[in-house]
């Protein structure tokens, strides 16, 4: 290894930062929920989360999570993901494809634009009953 | 950059790989943990990191969860499975690995909502369960070196050592001595060759304390970057750390750390392109007590008989090979980082007017969370008993706490809500020392408290000065003596008096408090004493040869129906009675080895 400037220290801690950030912080910009219930990941849920992995890797982003939780109910829809942004609603997209994650990550995640094209609708799965 | 890129993963899992952990098998955890990711195929999705010491040590092996900070205890390499497919994979968090406080009903599934953590404040342990103590880049991901940078750069060694004087911090070793004074002391000191020495104290040696190894495992570059900021300080280009090598995975990891920040130039010579020199070597002791004194470590160091001397003249005037050798213990070095970033006035606003900042507690004993601690100064045995402690298992009654290991004192229940800095343990008697606290409950009898403190250090004393060698030795026959119902009312005075004797002539610091044990135990529980030497018993029933066994024949027959046991588990055979009779002890006979009161299902056989 060579030995580090001051410059180059301050380089290292940065590009180390991207990717232990997540040991430490509890506010997000934005949260990507994608379900990994039976069904989900029977329609490929594992490829859509890889999918959002590798986009928020390649720009190096530190604010955004991903994060699973299990099946939303909605088995024939599956692979699906719920986005939600800092202070907004969140929103559930349908029958996902790499190519599909890709776009809404571009659009909704880094733009705000909700790819109504491919969304279910505004809202969690929770309903409100109380 | 040489460095290879880390990938980014979605959760992160911690793995406590502290020396209490790793002997509750924390490595077939991690080695679980990753057979079954790959097996479920999220290798590329969850890490395994192995950290240093989380610090609640009673509920190990542990891991938390990140993102979320999802508190995982008490694992088994059976549960792995289980646990990876619900959490990792299907995201629902497992509640029966999770730590449920024994008066509660539900889990608690975050790390910072259980009351063990709740009130602590982290200065020195502040990476703890955060890096891998292996990896200089997580380290340097935590704003390491930073502060190295800034002293560097930006600041004089007159400004550093006004940082530190102002941040008031003392030395966490036991004494106390302000830190910021004694690096002007070496700094100002003279040396014929220009040669100057820094030292980091890595020899704790007080029985249930290890706070200093857990730091040494957990983040051994704070203390390295410490270390370089003193020598800034104080002018000195070589650099020593004095660990003992019982233990193996603290001198491992330092070692790691030394050769990782020699390979990125943080340490050796024109450091970061500044022209700054220092490198560290590190020493290992034999296990020594004695040296943890200063003068005796000084001399282990180079390679002489690990025995004090008389001070003055003080290290810091002609230490090391007779240079200015500036020691701190490893918490104090630990501390020095966050001083230089955060700035001396910040670290003042911790703590009490003569104690600031924070400081860690190693909490054994009587207590039902076992852990290590970093609390701020000024916090009250009662919080740390009770709140973060979680009071004494199976609800018996709390008796006394000793701090400072064999070298501080007992101090008795009535004195729970004493805040706790430097002074007030030393007015109760006490003292602060490496930070050592043993709870005791009222099963804990102090006279065998104190003959167990004292057989330590008269074992531990090196020899070398009259007071302690003789004087520790005369003190032990004593107590002794005592919890064997042979002593005499006179023998409290005689304890006394060679105690004072001890404390007052003895060469260094080890006999100089020897007798702190001695003395707060007759100073808060005389009347425990009186009873062992009057009535010739011991009331918590630990000091055996004042027992007295029975068999109540009544519960004998009637609940145990004669069963034999304790007939055919007595080694002395001083037992009467065959099975289905009431039995019954020859006291001529009984050796007082208490088996036939554990053997006793029925409650059958008494203790007087």
């Amino acid at each position: 290894m060579p030995k580090l400037t001051i410059e180059e220290l301050e380089k290292l801690r940065e590009e180390v930062r991207k990717t232990t950030f997540i040991r430490e912080q509890t506010q997000f910009r934005a949260k990507i929920n994608v379900h990994m219930g039976t069904c989900g990941l029977a329609a490929g849920a594992r490829n859509i989360l890889n999918a959002f992995l590798r986009e928020i890797e390649k720009r190096g982003l530190t604010d955004v999570l991903v994060t699973t939780s299990g099946c939303a109910g909605l088995c024939s829809r599956e692979p699906m993901a719920t986005i939600e942004i800092a202070g907004q609603a969140p929103v559930k997209y349908v029958d996902l494809t790499e190519k599909k994650a890709q776009e809404i990550f571009e659009k909704h995640i880094l733009n705000g634009e909700i790819v109504t094209a491919y969304a279910l609708g505004i809202g969690s799965e929770k309903t409100d009953l109380t | 950059m040489a460095v290879e890129k880390e990938k980014l993963y979605r959760i992160h899992l911690m793995v406590c790989a502290g020396t209490a952990c790793v002997s509750n098998r924390a490595f077939e955890i991690k080695e679980a943990l990753e057979k079954e990711i790959k097996r479920q195929g999220l290798e590329n999705e969850v890490k395994v990191v192995t950290t240093g010491c989380n610090g609640f040590c009673e509920r190990g092996p542990l891991m938390v969860v990140q993102p979320g900070n999802i508190f995982y205890q008490m694992l088994t390499v059976k549960e792995i499975p289980y646990l990876v497919e619900e959490h990792f994979l299907k995201g629902r968090p497992v509640k029966k690995l999770m730590y449920q406080p024994p008066e509660e009903k539900t889990p608690i599934p975050v790390l910072s909502e259980i009351q063990f953590f709740k009130k602590q404040v982290l200065v020195a342990l502040r990476n703890r369960g955060l890096i891998d103590p292996e990896k200089i880049e997580d380290y340097i991901a935590q704003d390491g070196y930073k502060s190295l940078v800034k002293a560097l750069t930006q600041m004089t060694p007159e400004e550093i050592i006004h940082e530190v004087t102002i941040s008031g911090l003392r030395g966490r070793g036991g004494a106390g001595f302000p830190t910021g004074l004694k690096w002007q002391l070496v700094r100002n000191a003279p040396s014929p060759d220009g040669e100057k020495y820094i030292v980091c104290n890595g020899d704790e040696g007080d029985p249930g304390a290890y706070m200093d190894r857990s730091i040494l495992e957990a983040d051994p570059h704070t203390v390295i970057e410490g270390m370089l900021i003193g020598a800034k300080a104080i002018g000195a280009t070589k650099g020593f750390i004095y660990v003992r090598n019982e233990y193996p995975l603290a001198v491992k990891r330092i070692l790691i750390a030394i050769d990782q920040a020699r390979d990125y130039g943080l340490l050796g010579h024109d450091i970061l392109g500044t022209g700054f020199n220092f490198d560290i070597r590190v020493v290992r002791g034999a296990g020594a007590f004695v040296c943890g004194e200063e003068t005796a470590l000084i001399a282990s160091i180079e390679g002489r008989l690990g025995e004090p001397r008389p001070r003055p003249p003080y290290p810091a005037e002609k230490g090391l090979w007779g240079k200015p050798t500036c020691i701190n213990n490893v918490e104090t070095w630990a501390n020095i980082p966050v001083i230089i970033d955060r700035g001396g006035k910040w670290f003042a606003s911790i703590g009490t007017p003569t104690s600031k900042g924070t400081k860690v507690f190693s909490l054994v004993g009587k207590i039902n969370n076992t852990g290590l601690v970093e609390v701020p100064m000024g916090i009250t045995l009662r919080e740390i008993i009770y709140d973060i402690g979680g009071g004494i298992p199976g609800g018996k009654k709390f008796k006394a706490v000793q701090t400072g290991g064999p070298s501080g004192g007992c101090i008795p229940a009535e004195k729970i809500d004493l805040p706790i800095d430097y002074e007030s343990l030393t007015e109760a008697g006490s003292m602060m020392g490496s930070g050592g606290m043993v709870v005791m409950d009222e099963d804990t009898c102090m006279v065998d408290v104190a003959r167990y403190f004292l057989s330590f250090t008269q074992d531990e004393s090196c020899g070398k000065c009259t007071p302690c060698r003789e004087g520790t030795k005369a003190m032990l026959d004593i107590l002794t003596r005592i919890t064997e119902g042979k002593g005499t009312e006179e023998d409290l005075s005689l304890l006394e008096e060679l105690a004072y004797t001890v404390k007052e002539t003895s060469l260094c610091g080890l006999g100089k408090t020897a007798p702190n044990p001695v003395l707060t135990t007759l100073r808060y529980f005389r009347d425990e004493y009186i009873t062992h030497i009057r009535d010739k018993k011991c009331p918590a029933h630990v000091c055996r040869q004042l027992n007295v066994y029975t068999i109540d024949p009544q519960i004998c027959l009637e609940k145990g129906h004669g069963c034999d046991v304790c007939r055919r588990n007595c080694a002395s055979e001083a037992i009467i009675g065959a099975k289905g009779e009431a039995h019954k002890i020859d006291q001529s006979k009984c050796i007082k080895c208490g088996v036939c009161y554990e053997v006793c299902n029925f409650g059958a056989v008494k203790v007087d």
